[in-house]
């Protein structure tokens, strides 16, 4: 595939992994976070963490849109479902993920219509096709794909489809990004940034991480080599004793971000005053909820939503591996009773999820990497 | 979700100015361009993600990108002209 294939060249990457090595001072070691979850998933499906030498240690972020999502609003979600006459769409990668009162799949095995979508745009298509129905948009994720869910708002709006409504769980990363940098469990050399996030927010609200924290942010592609030349740009950041926003995704993000994104961003939605994060407990001012001015399209203010609070499981320990403290293979349930087929934890639901990433392309077993880490 | 994908603009939807074809990897579906500053064009490569073009991908900084890459000594001159020929579209 074009724009893919180009940027997984093995030689390449040696020759990248030998110019990294040459960066790195003897006995320094460097931890990166890399912020979004896709790079996890690129991270171990391509076996990067194979071509850094051992001082390199690469720490993974919260940005899952699916692993930070608080097990309560699956609950509220599936109350939603449970209503009459509802059809409740999501995208896939929610499916399993464990509320208090299991997944999206079991309530759909026990009746609820939730089906499965590709788009926001199809739950509209949905919600034209059956006007006797009630089609609620599960939303999720960051500003990746919070204009998407605007967007489609919009058209309901324009097109007047009142049974169409949207469940907003929209949050945004540079909340997650200044909770990870106040909490103190965590010592971090700079931040491998989130790509597609970056389209449409741009570099610009990066600054505070260099400016206030000097620490380097480098955003970055979704292929094996955009990461080892993110990660030799943060090193040279750090060889020169510099610490800025740098751009190695420049094929695809603008400095300025996506100014119509934004637009509908804005247009649409609004700031809750807090929202609570797994693993990362209430953030203030970090996630989106609908405007009044589309409260006929608010799932929220449709629907009576319990609004419960649902503790994680004890032993689960999603929150710490969200903050970067805890390797994947270091929870405790990891591979054993949380595994993707029976997931106990978000990480281990979706492929984005660290879990379920290192479960599903880790060459470890688990004794030997725990060797690995303690060597 | 959020792995966005390339895709190549085939066809304009000429009653929906919101939409265009695209292909992706030998699938053709449309998607929503709504999100594009500027006209969108026949040949144009955006990156998809849930239905909407999300960016449209600069081919000059892809190719800038790639040099850099690949400007990494002699020993990888080969490797240029490799890339070089290598025509996946």
């Amino acid at each position: 595939m074009r724009f893919v294939d180009e940027y997984r060249d093995a030689r390449t990457a040696r020759a990248l992994a030998a110019r990294i090595a040459e960066l790195c001072e003897p006995g320094r070691r460097y931890t990166f976070m890399e912020v979004c979850g896709g790079h996890t998933h690129t991270i171990y499906k391509h076996g990067v963490e194979d071509h850094l030498p051992p001082n390199v240690n690469l720490v993974h972020g919260p940005g899952c849109p699916v692993c930070v999502i608080p097990m309560g609003r699956v609950d509220d979600a599936i109350a939603i479902a449970r209503e009459p006459d509802v059809i409740m769409t999501s995208f896939g990668d929610m499916m399993r993920v464990p509320g208090g009162e299991g997944s999206f799949l079991d309530a759909k095995a026990a009746g609820a219509d939730i089906r499965m979508v590709y788009s926001p745009l199809d739950a509209l298509r949905i919600a034209r096709q059956n006007p006797g129905r009630r089609v609620v948009f599960m939303a999720i994720g960051f500003e990746t794909t919070a204009p998407s869910t605007a967007m489609t708002v919009l058209r309901a709006a324009a097109e007047g489809l009142a049974n169409f409504s949207v469940f907003c769980n929209h949050v945004m990363i540079i909340p997650a990004i200044k909770a990870i940098l106040d909490s103190p469990d965590l010592r971090l050399d700079g931040f491998i940034g989130p790509g597609h996030v970056s389209t449409v927010i741009g570099c610009r609200p990066y600054a505070f991480i260099a400016e206030e924290h000097g620490k380097p942010l480098v955003c970055c592609g979704f292929e094996p080599l955009d990461v080892l030349q993110s990660i030799h740009m943060l090193l040279r950041q750090l060889a020169e004793g510099r610490a800025e926003v740098e751009n190695q995704y420049t094929r695809v993000v603008p400095w300025e971000g996506n100014g119509r994104a934004l637009e509908a961003i804005g247009k649409v939605m609004e700031l809750r005053p807090y929202f609570e994060w797994r693993g990362l407990g209430f953030i203030s001012h970090s996630a989106l909820r609908l405007r009044d001015a589309y409260a006929a399209h608010d799932a929220e203010r449709i629907f009576q939503v319990p609004g419960v609070r649902v503790a994680d499981p004890k032993a689960c320990q999603c929150g710490e591996v969200l903050k970067g403290v805890l390797k994947p293979w270091e929870c405790k349930v990891f591979g054993t009773a949380c595994t993707p087929e029976t997931p106990i934890g978000t990480c281990m639901v979706s492929s984005e999820g660290a879990c379920a990433a290192y479960y599903n392309f880790g060459r470890f077993t688990r004794s030997r990497a725990k060797e690995a880490t303690t060597a | 979700m959020c792995l966005g994908i390339p895709g190549e603009i085939v066809e304009l939807l000429p009653d929906r100015a919101d939409l265009a074809t695209v292909e992706v990897a030998g699938v053709r579906r449309a998607i929503s361009v709504g999100l594009l500053d500027g006209p969108v064009r026949p040949g144009d490569w955006v990156l998809v993600h849930v239905g909407f073009a999300m960016s449209r991908i600069d081919e000059s900084e892809a190719a800038a990108t790639l040099a850099l890459l690949n400007g990494l000594g002699p020993a990888y001159a080969d490797e240029l002209q490799a890339l070089a020929e290598s025509d996946i579209t």
